[in-house]
C-alpha cells in the first residue's frame, strides 16, 4: 500500500509543485478563467492568449494542494503554442486516465506522472480543478474567435 | 483513569489495519466511532421491539414508544434539564439551529432587528442566520477574535445592543478547540433582552454539561459526535419557548385536530417531530449517552486534557510546526489544528492516511475562521475517549514523512 502513496508524489509532480512553469498573470490576457473547488478551497486562474487557432500564451496561479497545482503547471507546459483541437484531445485523455482509470495516451507527456492520482478518488477532484478551467477558456475562445 | 486498552474492546471498528496500518483514528470532532452498546441497541430494536410510535395499541408499538420516550429523559438527564418535554430530537445540530431559526425566528425576529454571532462559528450556525435575517430584514453581526483563538468579549459586548433578539454562539470551536465562557455571554445577551442558543456540538460529547450553569435558552447537538449514531439531533429549550414557537414542519405526529378550516397542534415537544421521526437512531443514542455516563464526563474530560497535551508538546518539537488556538490545554478540548510549512492540508492528510492516520484536511465549515487565520485550510487531529498517546507516534511519523516528501 506504501507504493500507492509513493506513486501518488512522484519527483515529477513535486518539481512542478515546487517551481511552478507559466505563473503568474499574463497582463492584457482576453481570456481570463477561474474555478475553485469549494470542498477544501483549492483555486485556479488560467489566462490565456489565443491566436490563429493555438494558444500563443497561457499563465496560470492560484493555490492549493501539491496535485491542484502541479496540475496546472503540466498543463501550461504540456499546452503553450499548442493549437486549440490539440487542448481539447489532451483535456480529454486526462479525463479519460483520472476518471476512467484508462492507460496514460503517449500525446499526454508529462501528465502521466498523475496517473497515480486515478487510484485515490478523493484526490482526482484537485487534478481536474485546472482541466475543468481550460474548458471554460476553449468554450470562450470558441465562442469569440 | 480511563483504561484505554480495554475501552478499545468495545469500538469494533478500530480493530482493523489501514493501508497495512493499525488504524488511528483522529476525526472524532467530524464524527466518532460507536461501541458495540450502541451497534447492538440498534440490532436489537429492529430484531425485538420495531414499531411505529406514538399512536400504536399493539404491544411493539407501546415497547418502541417506551424505549424512543425514555431516551428523552436519558437526554434530559445527561445536559442536567428537568423537562424531557422541552427536548426536541431533530435530525441533526444544524437542523437544530434550522428549527430555531424557522419556528422562533420568524415569529420574533422583525425588520432592523440584529443576531450576534462571531467569526469562530461553523457554518451551521451562520447561513440559517443569513438566511432569517434576509426574510426579516435583520442584520447579522460578527464578533471578532483575539489572536490567540479565543473570542473577543470586547468586540461582542460592543455588539449587543437594543436591536439584539439573539446571540447564538459555539461551546467549542470545531477547528481551535476553544472553550467559550458561555454563561458569561448569555448574561451579557440577557442584560440587553435578547435570548442565547448555544451550539454545543462539540461540548455536550467531551465534558460534563449542566444546562443551567450555561445560562443558555436554546442547545443544539448531534448524537454523532457523542458515541451515537448519525441522524438524530438535539434540541433543548428553556421551560415554556417552544410553548410560544410555531411549529417548523407539517404533518402527522405534530397535530392535535385537522380540519379542512385549519388544524390544531400537538403539545411540545410533539409539536416539532413531525413525520416517524428516526426511532432506532434516537433509541441507540440512549446507549451512548449511558455508556458515557459510565465512563463519568468527568473521566472524559480529565482524559481529552492530558491527551490533547500531551499531543500538542509533542507536536510541537516538530520544526516550523505552528498549532492554531489558545496554548493551555484547560482552555480548549480535545481538537489540534496545525500548519507544517511546506505541506498543504490535503497532501498532509494523504499522506497520513498511508499510515493509517485518519485527519481532516480542510475549512471544517469555518470559512470566516480560516480567513482570520488567514489560511486557505488547515489540518486538525481531533480526539474521543478511545484515543490515546500511543495514538500521537504515528501522527508525527506521518508528519515527519510529508516533510521528507516535500523537503
Amino acid at each position: 500500500m506504501a507504493e500507492l502513496f509513493d506513486d501518488l508524489y512522484r519527483e515529477l509532480i513535486l518539481d512542478h509543485y515546487r517551481r511552478p512553469r507559466n505563473h503568474g498573470e499574463l497582463p492584457d490576457a482576453p481570456i481570463r478563467v477561474e474555478g475553485v473547488n469549494p470542498v477544501c478551497g483549492d483555486e485556479i486562474h488560467l489566462d490565456l492568449k489565443v491566436a490563429d487557432g493555438a494558444i500563443a500564451d497561457i499563465g496560470f496561479w492560484g493555490h492549493g494542494c501539491s496535485i491542484s497545482q502541479s496540475s496546472a503547471s503540466m498543463l501550461t507546459e504540456r499546452l503553450k503554442g499548442r493549437p486549440l483541437d490539440e487542448a481539447g484531445r489532451v483535456t480529454k485523455k486526462v479525463r479519460a486516465m483520472l476518471i476512467d482509470g484508462e492507460l496514460p495516451d503517449s500525446e499526454l507527456g508529462d501528465l502521466e506522472a498523475l496517473e497515480g492520482v486515478a487510484r485515490l478518488p478523493v484526490r482526482v477532484k484537485c487534478a481536474l480543478l485546472c482541466w475543468n478551467v481550460l474548458e471554460q477558456g476553449l468554450a470562450e475562445a470558441a465562442t469569440t474567435a | 483513569m480511563l483504561d484505554i486498552e480495554r475501552l478499545r474492546e468495545d469500538f469494533p471498528i478500530l480493530h482493523q489495519r489501514v493501508n497495512g496500518h493499525r488504524l488511528v483514528y483522529l476525526d472524532s470532532a467530524a464524527t466518532t466511532q460507536k461501541p458495540r452498546a450502541v451497534i447492538d441497541a440498534l440490532v436489537n430494536y429492529y430484531e425485538t421491539s420495531n414499531a411505529n410510535i406514538h399512536r400504536g395499541i399493539h404491544t411493539l408499538a407501546q415497547r418502541a414508544t417506551e424505549q424512543y420516550e425514555d431516551t428523552r429523559a436519558k437526554v434530559a438527564r445527561f445536559i442536567g434539564a428537568s423537562n424531557p418535554e422541552d427536548v426536541v430530537f431533530t435530525r441533526n445540530t444544524t437542523e437544530s439551529i434550522n428549527l430555531v431559526a424557522h419556528s422562533w425566528g420568524d415569529r420574533f425576529i422583525g425588520e432592523g432587528d440584529e443576531i450576534v454571532i462571531s467569526q469562530m462559528e461553523h457554518h451551521s450556525n451562520i447561513v440559517p442566520w443569513q438566511l432569517l435575517a434576509a426574510r426579516a430584514g435583520a442584520a447579522v453581526r460578527f464578533a471578532s477574535l483575539t489572536p490567540d483563538g479565543h473570542l473577543d468579549v470586547d468586540s461582542l459586548r460592543a455588539l449587543i445592543g437594543p436591536r439584539t433578539k439573539l446571540v447564538s454562539l459555539m461551546h467549542m470551536s470545531n477547528v481551535l478547540g476553544t472553550i467559550n465562557p458561555v454563561a458569561e455571554f448569555a448574561e451579557m445577551a440577557h442584560r440587553a433582552g435578547a435570548l442565547f442558543l448555544l451550539d454545543a456540538a462539540q461540548s455536550v460529547p467531551h465534558l460534563p454539561f449542566d444546562v443551567r450553569a450555561t445560562g443558555a435558552d436554546f442547545v443544539a447537538f448531534s448524537a454523532h459526535k457523542m458515541l451515537g449514531p448519525t441522524g438524530v439531533g438535539v434540541l433543548w429549550a428553556r421551560e415554556g419557548l417552544l410553548e410560544e414557537m410555531d411549529p417548523f414542519m407539517g404533518g402527522g405526529d405534530m397535530i392535535a385536530t385537522v380540519r379542512e378550516e385549519a388544524s390544531t397542534w400537538a403539545e411540545v415537544p410533539h409539536k416539532f417531530e413531525a413525520g416517524t421521526p428516526n426511532i432506532a437512531d434516537v433509541i441507540a443514542l440512549g446507549a451512548a449517552i449511558e455508556y458515557l455516563e459510565a465512563l463519568g464526563m468527568d473521566e472524559v474530560r480529565r482524559h481529552e486534557v492530558a491527551l490533547t497535551a500531551y499531543a500538542m508538546d509533542t507536536l510541537e518539537r516538530i520544526p516550523g510546526l505552528a498549532i492554531h488556538g489558545p496554548r493551555d490545554p484547560e482552555e480548549r478540548g480535545g481538537v489540534v489544528s496545525f500548519e507544517v510549512p511546506g505541506v498543504h492540508p490535503h497532501d498532509m492528510a494523504t499522506i497520513a492516511d498511508g499510515h493509517g492516520v485518519a485527519i481532516r484536511a480542510g475549512h471544517h465549515c469555518a470559512q470566516l475562521l480560516m480567513r482570520q487565520l488567514r489560511v486557505p485550510a488547515t489540518s486538525r487531529a481531533s480526539f474521543s475517549v478511545y484515543n490515546g498517546e500511543d495514538d500521537i507516534a504515528p501522527l508525527v511519523e506521518a508528519i515527519e514523512h510529508a516533510r521528507k516528501v516535500f523537503a
